[in-house]
Formats: structure tokens, sequence, C-alpha cells
């Protein structure tokens, strides 16, 4: 009666290199890296908390930091990636109803996040630099 | 040598044996996040060069800090569940991904709070 169970051989999915680059395949690596950077990007939204919290002095540092040419490409990097994050977040959740998967959707739908974005990201820069423009 | 087959290992809370809370988590923050993030956003822009006054002053108003504060919440816990998915596909030496994880909560709780310190700070004026 007792006979030991062979572990069954089953077969694994084939890993991603495997297959032709495709934008929708593109737009989830996307989606993990801007969540990734996003992650390390908390530490600049609690740098300027608490320099706010903190006195003039501290906040006067932040200030400069973000005035700088890397503080602005790394400020630029972050609006971008929040953006696509936020995006392609909603995308997964249209998905998640088991919704726009067809060819021509998913397509359609990875564009759009992607030109959302980008789109965003330019229009909201365009009103910062308006906003700052105004409050000099 | 179990004597449990592979199907019933996984039916129940399945393997992690935590069901589907992290999925639902991590859906119910992102949807959250959306209009937090937005919140966010405005906010940064309407502070844009203005001085340390007028920012203690904004950040400090009730609207906006608990705007913040619900922001900071949703944000760190989606950012640990987030994380941890990653730390489970990439790093397979289980010693390490242990620590990785801890790591992963460590910096989510520190980040939350310490940002949630200075908004309540800012709003009491302590």
């Amino acid at each position: 009666m007792a006979e030991t169970r062979v572990p069954v051989e089953r077969p694994l999915s084939p890993h991603w290199t495997i297959y032709h680059p495709a934008l929708t395949m593109l737009m989830s690596i996307a989606h993990r890296i801007t969540g990734g950077a996003l992650y390390f990007g908390t530490l600049l939204v609690a740098w300027w908390l608490i320099a706010a919290a903190t006195g003039p002095n501290g906040y006067a540092a932040v200030q400069w930091f973000m005035g700088t040419l890397i503080g602005r490409l790394i400020l630029f990097g972050h609006t971008w990636a929040l953006l696509h994050h936020m995006l392609g977040g909603v995308r997964h959740l249209i998905w998640d109803t088991g919704r726009g998967f067809g060819p021509t959707e998913r397509e359609w739908l990875v564009r759009a996040t992607l030109f959302g974005s980008i789109t965003l990201t330019v229009v909201l820069w365009v009103v910062g630099y308006l906003v700052l423009g105004a409050s000099r | 040598m179990t004597m449990r087959s592979p199907i019933g290992r996984v039916r129940g809370l399945g393997a992690a044996k935590s069901g589907t809370a992290h999925f639902w988590l991590q859906r119910v923050t992102a949807v959250a996040n959306v209009p937090l993030v937005i919140g966010f956003v405005v906010i940064v822009v309407a502070l844009l060069g203005r001085n340390h006054g007028a920012v203690v002053q904004t950040l400090g108003s009730p609207i906006v800090a608990i705007a913040m504060l619900l922001f900071i919440l949703s944000v760190t816990s989606h950012m640990r569940l987030g994380m941890q998915v990653i730390i489970e596909d990439y790093v397979h030496h289980e010693g390490r991904r242990i620590v990785a994880l801890i790591a992963n909560t460590f910096f989510s709780v520190v980040i939350g709070l310490t940002c949630a310190y200075a908004i309540l700070k800012l709003s009491f004026g302590v």
C-alpha cells in the first residue's frame, strides 16, 4: 500500500528573454522599475517634510538642492515615475476586472498610459515653472 | 515526505498562509493612491518656490495635513507590498530574502512614521 509519490515534473513558463520584445512587456517592466524608484524616492518626500518641520535653514537646504541641475533631474524623473506608475496602476485595475485584454485594447491601453505619463509630466513642469516664476 | 498533495497545500489560505490579503491590500491602497497622489502633486506645485513660513502654514492647515497623512499611510503600505513582491521574485537565498523582507518593513515604517511626525509637528506647532 505504501507507495512513494514521485514529484511530477511540471512545465515552467519560459523566462521573458525568450519572447520578442513587445510594448506591453516593456510597460510591465517599466511599472516595476518606476515602483522601485518611487520606493526610494520617498526619502526625498521625508527629507522635504522633516526640513519643513525643522526650520527655515533646513528648508533652505532642500530648496537649494532641488534648484540644482542634479536636483531638478531627480525631481523630473520622480514626477514621470510617479505619473507613469499611477497610470500603469489604473491600467492594471482595469485589467483586474477582466477587461481590456484584446489585442487592440491592450496595445491602446499601454500606449495611452505611456503617452499620458509623458504629456502630464511636461504639462506639470510647465505649470511648475509658471508657479515658480509667479512666486518670485 | 509529505502525505499532502500539491493542490491540498495551496487550498484554503494557500502556500503563503495569508490568502488574498496581500493582493487585496495592494489593490485597495492602489485605488486610494490615485486621488491622494493627485492631491500630493497639487500641494507640491502650489508650494513651489514659497518661503518656509508659507510652506509651514499650508502643510499645517487641517485639510492639507489630513490629505498628506492619508497619502503617507496609503503610499508606504502600498510600497511595502510592492517591494515585498520584488524581493520574493529576485532574492532566492532564503536567509538574504528574510533579511531583505524585514529591512523592507523597517524602511516603510520608518519613512511612514517620519513623514507623519513631521506633518503632525507642522500642524500642532510644537
